[in-house]
């Protein structure tokens, strides 16, 4: 179900403000309207030229080229006039295209980069909403066609208008009689075109939704391509295949028949109009002493006249899909960016241990310090992703530094959730969330977060080396402090058995790398960052009980005194946590250490031996 | 890429044959109507012969018709010669790939094999669409148009013989460097969406270090390049149409001087030289052409390329020769002296060296160890995802590479450790294990994994629909899905490969009590990490790096081997207080 922001399949849809989009669009391809000036003159001139030079034939035919005249060196003089002429106009040409490109490269070149930025500045809940191949369409289909449209459609539509002008003028001129038949060859062109333009469309959309059911299948089972061997089911998704690649091939067929005949058809009609533009203009010529010159040349205007209408319906299309890629990227541009009001930032404090303060302005534009101790409360925090649908309800806990504080609770109870709030990457709805006495709307965001270190659920790595990535968590790091990271996450022993120990290249989010390899890497990463506060989202859940054991004395240097969230399926994970917090539909259902709380014998009792789902 | 383009077209070779013979029909008619011109011109208009005006007039307008129609009929049956090429080639590609092994699949990426089986077959069937209309109608009219040029005046055709391979040598230049560059844009571009891709991906990261600026200036890099590269081919490209035209007005105008002349001498005429500056044009246009569907061709040869790499992959697992020979199916499973590596005969150290393992049918056994121990390659060889580099897997004392590969992967049922379902209902997901399968095969199926109770709350139950592979369903759903498609096999040999790591401890052992209950015959091997995964097992197998590093059950194992005493201490402290 295509929702409204989804990307296109056909090239068809229509920009919805029109005037708004072209105008912005217009601000990225020059600021100055100098160098458009620049490129309408060479237009100009090169259309006059093309149109002027071959209309200085007629008189160059007239006086020159019969039988009986002996005036070469006027001829030649003649003709030099003209290579004069077209040399000007193949001149402006090329400054005009050369121009036109450099403009729109470095027009879509700005659009790209605002976008990006744009993208950087949107809170989750937008990235969220929106799935990362529709994003990258605005990158890659929506920019490419914006760049075609500013490159050639815009230029092409004036200059085929130019000409199209032009050429009418001059026929009107040469034979206003003859042009009458041109007109209604004209007028038959224009139907058919109609006529058949609409067919191809609503048979280019089959087409494309075809094509979109037959490269979803190929997607599904390619990458599903394990289990279809597994089941051996080969020959049932050939055959499933093969119903959609037919049924694609009937499509593009149709759609593409009356594609291809635009072309014979329209081609075919100028031959006619040539034709009887040729025996009318004989004619008149026989009747009325229509000049030879003149026929010579009106029969090559008229076999180009067709084709700035061709052009005109070609680059509209074009034109109208890239406008339509330009209000969907500006609509990305134009979306609301994370809420961001907080004055307090974070800086270090003066004197030897450097220790890192808040600095909360006051009234009178004096700050005041506030030591960083990590001290998180939640109060009555009531949140939801979609309105109307309360994620967290209630919530009030707090967690004085240096304290160990995990969640646990069933697949969507809220564990991440609530970690997600503290750094602000959700907006709450009610309700307060305070860090150090300080309610964290009043942070800076940046500050906030860089007070937060993040091992997240899915760990992603970037195309970079291993020691690139481990510094991504602290730009400044040198490489000892980063390979002591390693150490303390314990990846410092599978990362020296990589084929280039620390410049090992990691690609493809880390394909290359285990899924476990991949997780102490974000530790090491975090570890790295040293910050104050420090968030584990399933951390571990991707390494062996046993490697875990391992990184355990690591993971503890991570968190000593830090306050540190943990959220953990696996139960051994949170045992010796300062609180336990158990959730249930967004709701605390149970605090307390682990032995008053099995002391309790209530949900985290049963969720520890096993009488209770964790699904 | 001529074999492959005659080995795909089967079935529609008539219609590539014909479309061009229409379109060269259209180019004959088209060819004609200057000539007529020009008689027009030269002998109707001087004689005043306004009947034979009009009657040529009407044979060029019948001309006109019976070209646009042969123009229609090429441009029919040249789409559907297209199309009909592009469709069996997918399809040929698509087969082709169903026979690839798992080390096919690692080698070439999924990715790679989707973009292949969609883009590069497209721009292929693009290419014949054009080629078929320009590479036969395009050097018929430059033929064509040539002949009837020295026709009409072979002195005045030498002009051609100093602008022809100018302008070849201007575009050959031209597009020689564009080619070029298009390589470099195309690589810049893949930069471009690489960081891109990232970005999104991991945006979470990005906002929780707070790395938005890094990010900025990356892609900022990745843009200027992008751009520099589209420039550095925008204003070669732009100079071609500038230069075409020049030649082709350079031309007219040496053509109207020289022909002029010779009017003037009386040995041409007005109406001769008008046709034959038409023909020029036909004929300069035509080279042109020509030029730039060669840079369609270009193009399209490397498309031809990645997908003949997919054709000439010679699978490594193929069919084994014991077809008729093959014992019941029991379940026995014997690894003789086995060693593996992924990348066979390359660097890279053994996964596994050297196992002997011999598991009789009907039991449950549990594979435990580390994280990249080899514990899924080792599962991995027994319905030969990949081969083994030395040794032997034998199943029921039959070598696994004896057996027809669908015949043991019958045998052999396997959950895999990413979970994959497809579009669908649960049902039809279901029925992948056995389409046969009776409405109470599929209740007790699903019953055994546990799935039951959740399937029916769904709104439709086993008709509820999965988009995209069930993202409406959470992880041990699915794996209880996987699980329940697997039995529903019934094969002799059910392997679980962490299949299990998001169901709960009671669901697990709910299911592990189903096994026992209805899989008695069936030999199970298990991969988990959780000691309570594994405590019930008949046997348990510890690998340790490559080799197994002990055998026995809970009890045993407990007893005597440290290794297992410590994952066992590393997930039981403080349980049992």
């Amino acid at each position: 179900m295509p929702g409204p922001g989804r990307a296109p399949r056909g090239g068809y849809q229509k920009p919805k403000e029109l005037g708004k989009t072209v105008r912005r669009l217009l601000g990225y391809l020059t600021r100055s309207p100098l160098p458009l000036v620049l490129v309408l003159v060479c237009l100009l001139t090169s259309v006059a030229a093309n149109l002027g030079g071959s209309y200085m034939l007629r008189d160059i035919i007239n006086r020159f080229v019969w039988s009986g005249c002996t005036d070469v060196a006027g001829l030649g003089l003649a003709l030099v006039g003209l290579i004069v002429v077209y040399a000007l106009g193949a001149v402006a040409a090329y400054v005009q295209s050369a121009a036109m490109v450099r403009l729109a490269q470095r027009g879509v070149n700005r659009l790209r980069r605002d976008l990006f930025d744009a993208l950087q500045d949107l809170p989750l809940s937008f990235f969220d909403q929106h799935p990362h191949g529709e994003l990258m369409s605005r990158f890659t289909n929506d920019a490419d066609n914006v760049q075609m449209a500013l490159e050639q459609s815009l230029v092409s539509l004036v200059s085929s208008a130019l000409m199209f002008v032009g050429l009418v003028t001059l026929m009107l001129v040469i034979n206003w009689r003859l042009f009458l038949v041109t007109l209604a060859v004209l007028a038959l062109t224009t139907a058919l075109f109609r006529l058949i333009g609409g067919k191809s469309r609503r048979y280019y959309q089959d087409q494309q939704t075809a094509l979109g059911s037959l490269n979803g299948n190929i997607q599904e089972v390619i990458e599903g391509l394990r289990v279809v061997k597994a089941f051996t089911h080969e020959e049932q998704a050939t055959a499933d295949f093969k119903v959609r690649n037919d049924a694609y091939r009937d499509a593009a067929s149709l759609a593409g028949f009356f594609s291809g005949i635009i072309g014979p058809v329209s081609h075919n009609l100028m031959n006619m109009s040539y034709a009887l533009t040729a025996c009318f203009g004989g004619v008149l010529s026989v009747l009325q002493g229509f000049d030879l010159g003149g026929l010579v040349v009106y029969l090559n205007y008229s076999k180009q006249v067709g084709q700035p209408i061709n052009q005109v319906s070609q680059q509209m299309t074009a034109l109208l899909s890239a406008l339509a890629g330009a209000e969907r990227i500006f609509a990305v541009m134009d979306a609301q960016p994370e809420v961001d009001q907080g004055k307090v930032t974070l800086v270090r404090a003066e004197g030897e241990a450097r220790a890192w303060c808040w600095s909360v302005p006051e009234a009178d534009g004096s700050r005041r310090l506030v030591p960083l101790r990590g001290d998180v409360r939640f109060e009555e925090v009531n949140f939801s992703y979609v309105p109307g649908k309360r994620v967290l309800k209630n919530i009030s806990l707090y967690a004085t530094p240096g304290q160990k504080i995990a969640f646990v609770g069933s697949t969507g109870a809220g564990k991440t959730t609530i970690t997600n709030l503290i750094n602000r990457f959700y907006e709450i709805e009610s309700g307060r969330i305070t860090y150090d006495g300080i309610d964290v709307r009043d942070i800076a965001k940046d500050d906030l977060r860089a007070s937060l270190g993040m091992v997240l659920q899915d760990t992603h790595l970037f195309t970079g080396t291993v020691m690139e990535n481990i510094r991504y968590g602290r730009l400044d790091a040198t490489d000892q402090e980063c390979i002591q990271a390693a150490k303390t996450a314990n990846a410092h022993s599978f990362i020296r058995r990589l084929p280039q120990g620390y410049q090992t290249m990691v690609t493809g989010d880390g394909a290359n790398l285990s899924q476990g390899q991949r997780q102490l890497l974000a530790i090491a990463r975090a570890a790295v960052a040293d910050p104050p506060v420090m968030i584990l989202d399933e951390a571990t859940s991707s390494i062996d009980t046993r490697t875990e054991k391992h990184i355990e004395a690591g993971m503890d240097a991570l968190m000593e005194n830090r306050t540190v969230f943990v959220i953990a399926h696996r139960l051994s994970t949170v045992r010796n946590s300062n609180c336990i917090v158990v959730l249930e539909h967004g709701q605390v259902e149970e605090k307390g250490d682990h032995d008053s709380l099995l002391a309790q014998k209530g949900r985290y009792y049963q969720l520890y031996t096993g009488q209770f789902q964790l699904d | 890429m001529l074999k492959m383009i005659r080995r795909h077209l089967k079935g529609y070779g008539g219609q590539a044959v014909a479309g061009p013979v229409f379109m060269v029909l259209e180019v004959v008619c088209e060819m004609i109507m200057p000539l007529i011109m020009a008689r027009i011109v030269d002998q109707a208009i001087p004689q005043g012969d306004t009947g034979g005006i009009f009657r040529m007039g009407a044979a060029m307008v019948a001309l006109a018709l019976l070209s646009m129609f042969c123009g229609v009929m090429g441009a029919k049956l040249g789409i559907n010669a297209s199309q009909g090429f592009g469709a069996n080639l997918r399809l040929a590609l698509f087969e082709k790939i169903q026979t690839f092994s798992f080390a096919d699949i690692d080698r070439f990426s999924s990715a790679s094999l989707i973009t292949r089986t969609t883009n590069d077959v497209n721009n292929m069937t693009i290419m014949l669409t054009m080629g078929l209309r320009i590479m036969v109608r395009t050097p018929m009219m430059l033929l064509s148009a040539l002949i009837i040029a020295v026709t009409i005046n072979a002195r005045l055709a030498l002009v051609l013989v100093v602008i022809i391979p100018l302008m070849t040598l201007a575009i050959a230049g031209i597009m020689g460097v564009g080619i070029r560059l298009f390589g470099l844009v195309q690589r810049r571009l893949d930069a471009l969406n690489e960081v891109l891709q990232e970005n999104l991906v991991a945006i979470r990261v990005v906002k929780a270090f707070v790395r938005r600026d890094l990010e900025k200036k990356k892609f900022q890099r990745s843009n200027d390049d992008l751009t520099d590269a589209f420039l550095r081919v925008g204003m070669r490209i732009v100079a071609l149409m500038p230069i075409m035209t020049v030649c082709m007005n350079g031309a007219t105008v040496a053509v109207l001087y020289l022909g002029g002349r010779m009017v003037m001498g009386g040995q041409f005429d007005l109406g001769s030289l008008q046709a034959f500056i038409s023909y020029i044009a036909q004929i300069l246009m035509s080279v042109m052409m020509v030029a730039m569907s060669l840079l369609q061709l270009s193009r399209a040869q490397a498309s031809a390329r990645r997908i003949q790499e997919v054709f000439d992959a010679t699978s490594d697992i193929q069919d084994g020769p014991a077809g008729d020979r093959l014992p019941r199916p029991q379940g026995r499973v014997e690894f003789r002296d086995v060693s593996f590596r992924y990348a066979a005969g390359g660097e890279g150290d053994d996964v596994l060296s050297h196992i002997d393992l011999d598991i009789p049918a009907g039991r449950f056994v549990a594979i435990i160890g580390g994280t990249g121990v080899g514990k899924s390659s080792l599962v991995n060889l027994i319905p030969r995802f990949y081969d083994v580099t030395d040794g032997a897997v034998l199943l029921d004392g039959v070598d696994v590479r004896d057996y027809p590969v669908e015949e043991l992967r019958r045998r052999v049922g396997m959950v895999l450790q990413t979970n994959v379902l497809f579009t669908g209902t649960i049902r039809e997901n279901l029925l992948w294990g056995d389409p046969d399968a009776t409405e109470e095969d599929l209740v007790r199926a699903a019953k055994d994994a546990q799935a039951y109770g959740f399937i029916m709350s769904t709104p439709n139950g086993f008709e509820t629909h999965l988009d995209q592979g069930g993202v409406n369903l959470s992880g041990g759903q699915k794996q209880r899905l996987c699980i329940a498609r697997a039995m529903l096999k019934k094969p002799a040999v059910l392997i679980l490969d962490d299949s299990t790591s998001a169901v709960d401890s009671a669901t697990e052992a709910a299911i592990r009590e189903s096994f026992h209950r209805n899989l008695k015959d069936t030999t199970v091997i298990i991969i988990a990490q959780r000691i309570s995964s594994v405590r019930y097992a008949d046997e348990i197998v510890i690998l340790e790096d490559d080799h197994v590093a002990g055998r026995g059950t809970h009890e045993e194992l407990l007893a005597s081997n440290p290794i297992y005493q410590e994952i066992y201490q590393s997930q039981q402290e403080g349980v049992e207080e």
